[in-house]
């Protein structure tokens, strides 16, 4: 008797745990080689560009952190730099400080969920309840500066909300102690883990000119050895002033984006030091006007996202509302070469590159 | 401070000089006081392949696109992997007839967010090889970012 064989359709998400969130994708299967998928966004789209148009410039700030959530301090920042550079306002040094160090606090919690999920996507659940035991710590950490563990709104336009708490910098110093370990902990329970490497290396390959010509960026880029980092390539806020290095990791494979994310963390302990060991005294706010009324005009900045380079495109009229605000959300982009990057691959290898991708729908559908 | 205001005593007269060189060649384009690059669209196509293989602007950042009801502008921003420099190009098209080439034969990036755009502003991206809407849903009507859709609002 003859085997009939034909190509069947396996619809993944949008409520499935590899997904992380609600995401759909469409795969066309041979047996368990992907011929053909289609991804399917939108499913957490809340309009958030439309939204912010009805609000006024402060008011966009909390929108921001239901963007990219897993690092909602980040969004914040991105959001403000582009209004204060639309007005021309000078962040004090002591804020620009204050951002820089929850910036990067936010950096690593980001990239514990990345590499928790990664190995939970892989079957190693233990891995992910040693990254989220070291991420509520941070949480803890903004909650002390904001009150809020998720989604901070911390960052003004002209600076931060506040100054840090007595007892911030003690803790914050206490924990990135305890995480240099943490980090060693995550290498040899993860990284060094066969399984996951032959679950990881070689799978998904990415080429350079691919990744740059997809517009790609953050730890997927810098993992095809492409060196993009805005912090140091298009340096903004003080970045300049603290010593880091940009990992950057050549294969273009799952592992290499997972294990770029582990490197990423050890950077941002180190500028995270050197931010707590000379923090300067002074105001945390730059005089603002109590009405922000940006002059007509409009402007695009870019910074470092965990995931990549989150861009913010604002259109003012002269009123106190924006006429226009548009990101340009890290995870998106990157979302949008995956229908290429799984084509060939199993069904299990799927899960693995989406898993190195890093995405987060909060950020993806806007 | 200091040193970002070092790092931009550096970047910012190389900057002017590549929109200078971008401006002789080609006096179609307005370079306006900010910076911004006004590109008329027949001659879009054009300028993009040249900003990409002779100027070296190898990476589209963003596509995005804003409704001003008498006309759109669909913008694009452009950088150089490796370096500081970007260009911000504008092109303004008719509101009635929001047509404008696609730039997935020259990035692959524009390939989801042009369809963001049509989605949201119905700007249609000419030679897109997948134009179809991504975020709502395949049979909502009209394009909710322009200016004039009317929503409902919990608030206000």
């Amino acid at each position: 008797m003859a085997v009939r064989q034909e190509e069947f359709v396996l619809n993944m998400g949008p409520q499935h745990p590899s997904t992380h969130g609600v995401f759909r994708i469409v795969l066309t299967l041979d047996g368990e080689t992907v011929v053909k998928a289609d991804p399917v966004p939108g499913y957490l789209h809340r309009g958030i560009e439309k939204l912010a148009e009805a609000r006024t410039y402060t008011q966009v700030i909390p929108y921001t952190d239901r963007l990219d959530y897993l690092a909602s301090m980040l969004m914040n920042w991105g959001y403000v730099q582009a209004v204060e550079k639309l007005m021309g306002i000078e962040v004090p040094l002591r804020a620009e400080y204050i951002r820089v160090i929850v910036g990067e606090l936010a950096r690593i919690a980001s990239h514990l969920v990345a590499t928790g999920a990664m190995a939970s996507d892989l079957g190693g659940l233990t891995g992910f309840l040693y990254t989220f035991r070291d991420r509520e710590e941070i949480l803890d950490l903004f909650e002390m500066v904001c009150g809020s563990r998720l989604t901070a709104s911390y960052m003004r336009i002209g600076g931060v909300a506040k100054d840090l708490p007595e007892g911030f910098v003690p803790k914050a110093k206490e924990f990135l102690k305890k995480f240099t370990l943490s980090l060693a902990e995550y290498n040899g329970l993860i990284t060094g883990n066969e399984i996951f490497q032959r679950r990881t290396k070689n799978v998904g390959i990415l080429s350079a000119e691919k990744a740059v010509d997809m517009s790609l960026s953050g730890p997927v880029l810098r993992a095809s050895g492409v060196g993009h980092d805005l912090r140091k390539v298009r340096p903004y806020s003080i970045y300049p002033q603290f010593e880091f290095e940009v990992p950057l990791r050549t294969n273009g494979d799952c592992f290499d984006r997972y294990y770029l994310r582990v490197l990423e963390m050890a950077e941002s302990v180190k500028i995270i030091e050197q931010a707590l060991a000379s923090l300067p005294e002074g105001p945390v706010m730059a005089k603002i006007p109590r009405i922000i009324k940006p002059p007509a005009g409009e402007v695009y900045t870019e910074i470092e996202s965990s995931k990549g380079i989150m861009g913010v495109y604002i259109v003012s009229d002269g009123s106190p509302k924006p006429y226009r605000v548009h990101f340009r959300r890290p995870s998106f982009i990157n979302l949008g070469y995956l229908a290429e990057m799984v084509r060939g691959w199993k069904v299990a290898d799927v899960v693995a590159i989406l898993g190195s991708l890093d995405i987060v729908l909060g950020e993806v559908d806007c | 401070m200091d040193d970002i205001s070092n790092v931009s005593k550096i970047t910012e007269p190389v900057q002017k000089r590549i929109l200078a060189k971008i401006a002789a060649a080609h006096p179609e384009i307005n370079v306006s006081e900010a910076g911004h690059l006004h590109v008329p669209v027949d001659s879009l196509t054009a300028v993009m392949r040249d900003l990409k293989e002779n100027f070296g602007f190898d990476y589209l950042s963003n596509v995005t696109a804003v409704d001003y009801l008498e006309y759109m502008n669909v913008v694009y921003d452009l950088c150089r992997v490796g370096t500081p420099y970007m260009l911000h190009i504008i092109v303004r098209i008719d509101r009635e007839n929001p047509v404008v080439p696609s730039m997935v034969p020259l990035w692959g990036g524009a390939l989801w967010q042009e369809r963001e755009i049509y989605d949201l502003l119905g700007v249609i991206f000419t030679k897109h090889p997948d134009l179809r809407r991504i975020l709502l849903d395949d049979t909502w009507e009209d394009h909710p970012l322009r200016r004039d859709y009317q929503w409902m609002s919990g608030r206000d």
